[in-house]
């Protein structure tokens, strides 16, 4: 090791520890943004010192290549719509495999004959891996992004084969992976790593159905770190393996979290394209009643406390900016009004909090399902806007019920539950509801800006 | 000795990791996302040396490419991670 090299690994660990130290300020919302601007600071340092090393020799094209991606990145996180940011997160994972996959690429094509004979196997292993892991996260993402951008039906696509075909390609990437590592200088194998990946990341996300989306975001996310630890390992670059580790386990863990808000394993969510539908369960006998915006108005003038419980609707119907309006009115009045949000609200971890915080909802006012649960019936109205599934007592009422064990926010045990939807069809998981038949839930139907606009409304004709 | 070390790092990094993201309350699980697309743009690191090294021209186009996905990430990851934040705001205690 030279100085240089010196300098560099010693920049490397300050970056690391920045790194973390953002992580760890990122565990409350107040620091939160400070955590951000420090780990953006280790990024920083991290490249500036990298430009030094001495196997840089010309930097027309670094300058082209950040100045490209630099204009782009930023444009997008400028414009973004808050409702927008899963898609926006796919599209990021999915720029960050590819990214791995090109360098692992380039990596294997900038090796010298000498250096290809003298490498080891663990580099080509570690290649491999790393071209696997980047293409799989690329493609898988690309079809993330195509539907929940509504450019592909979100529905899951399952076609008969699709469990021979994915074990075929299982056996294929071990064998491609074999000859890869024994035969590096012939890069037809290498061709097809990148073509295995590439398509196995796409029958494995166009099986998987829009419910589900929270899930594979959040494993994807975890990919495209690995992907990059995967690339420091065969680089021997150590800053990448502790940087990529880091988003790994974060993508890990909300995977985790997702899986256990739906009561489901892992793996019962990636497979869940390859088994049959369930049955619809036992009818729901019952009736609908129905509520028009004015008398919920004259039930929430009343009203003492109030429990907001939002979902994709909400944002589908860009309602946020109501539904604060809306608080304040109440509050004026004297009534409390909390929001609980369900893990799987939304189509990515932590959506709806977002949402409200971009229309000024106070994030201490946010409560989790764990938290709102034993008080629900303390709750003189509970607003379902736009959610569905994560209100549904069937997943404790119907054994047959496809999401039956799933904990969900129990609206239902409030003294009255409006629910704001478009039509009294099923949700997005095609699930039905007992809650709408349930003695004290009211139908409030319409969109749910223009329902929550009008009782907005009557608060100012008062 | 060389893989043996690295293993040892891929082992304290996971861990750390973990322990880290566990106390991310889930309000912030959106900002967490985004934030974690700028830091795995870090690909950018070992993306320099393959754009800008002495090397063949197929390595250059790739890694070049590789730099510009990766600033992509790092740009906009933390742009969009700040934006978000700034949002973030406690109830007014009157």
């Amino acid at each position: 090791m030279n100085d240089i090299e010196t300098i560099i690994n010693l920049a490397y660990v300050v970056a690391a520890a920045l790194f973390i130290l953002g992580l760890k300020l990122l565990s409350h919302p107040d620091s939160a943004k400070r955590g951000n601007f420090i780990s953006a600071v280790g990024m920083l340092i991290a490249v500036v010192v990298t430009l030094l090393d001495q196997q840089i020799i010309t930097y027309q094209w670094i300058v082209l290549g950040v100045v490209i991606g630099g204009a782009f990145g930023a444009w997008k996180a400028k414009s973004v719509e808050m409702t927008a940011m899963p898609e926006m997160v796919s599209l990021f994972n999915g720029f960050g495999g590819a990214a791995s996959l090109l360098l692992g690429w380039a990596t294997l094509s900038g090796m010298s004959m000498v250096a290809l004979q003298t490498a080891t196997a663990f580099t080509y292993i570690t290649l491999f891996f790393t071209i696997l892991v980047g293409g799989v996260t690329f493609s898988g993402s690309v079809v993330a992004w195509g539907k929940l951008s509504g450019k592909m039906s979100s529905k899951a696509v399952i076609f008969t084969g699709l469990r021979e075909l994915s074990v075929l390609h299982l056996i294929a990437m071990v064998v491609v992976g074999y000859f890869f590592a024994t035969d590096p200088q012939n890069t037809l194998w290498l061709y097809c790593a990148i073509a295995l990946a590439l398509s196995f990341g796409l029958w494995a996300t166009i099986s998987i159905g829009g419910a589900d989306m929270p899930v594979v975001i959040a494993l994807l996310n975890s990919y495209s770190g690995v992907a990059a630890t995967a690339a420091g390992l065969a680089t021997g670059n150590t800053i990448l393996i502790v940087t990529g580790l880091l988003v790994g386990a974060s993508g890990l863990i909300l995977t985790n979290i997702m899986c256990k808000a739906m009561n489901r394993s892992l793996m019962n969510v990636l497979l869940s394209g390859f088994s049959k539908p369930v049955e619809a369960g036992e009818k729901i006998e019952g009736e609908i009643k129905i509520l028009s915006a004015q008398d919920a108005f004259y039930v929430l003038e009343a009203a003492q406390s109030v429990l907001v419980v939002p979902g994709y609707g909400m944002a589908v119907a860009q309602a946020q900016h109501a539904v604060r309006e809306m608080q304040s009115l109440l509050e004026e009045n004297g009534c409390t009004v909390d929001y609980a949000i369900h893990a799987v609200a939304g189509r990515m971890p932590g959506h709806m909090n977002v949402l409200l915080a971009e229309a000024d909802v106070p994030y201490d006012q946010l409560y989790e399902m764990d938290d709102v649960n034993p008080r629900m019936e303390n709750y003189d109205v509970v607003i379902v806007i736009g959610a569905n599934d994560v209100v549904n007592p069937a997943a404790k009422e119907m054994k047959g019920s496809p999401i039956y064990g799933m904990p969900v926010i129990e609206a239902y045990r409030a003294k009255t539950v409006f629910v704001l939807k478009r039509s009294a069809n099923a949700g997005f998981a095609g699930v039905d509801n007992p809650l709408f038949f349930k003695d004290n839930t009211r139908m409030v139907l319409g969109d749910a800006k223009e329902t929550i606009n009008s009782i907005v409304r009557e608060f100012g004709d008062d | 000795m060389e893989i043996i070390y690295l293993l040892f790092i891929v082992l304290l990094a996971g861990f750390l990791g973990f322990e880290l993201i566990r106390k991310v309350p889930a309000t912030l699980h959106t900002p967490l996302m985004s934030g974690s697309n700028a830091i795995s743009g870090i690909t950018l690191v070992g993306a320099l040396a393959a754009s800008g090294g002495d090397n063949n021209v197929l390595t250059t186009v790739l890694g070049t490419a590789a730099v510009a996905l990766a600033s992509i990430n790092v740009v906009g990851g933390y742009l969009v991670t700040d934006r978000m934040l700034s949002m973030f705001k406690k109830k007014d205690k009157k």
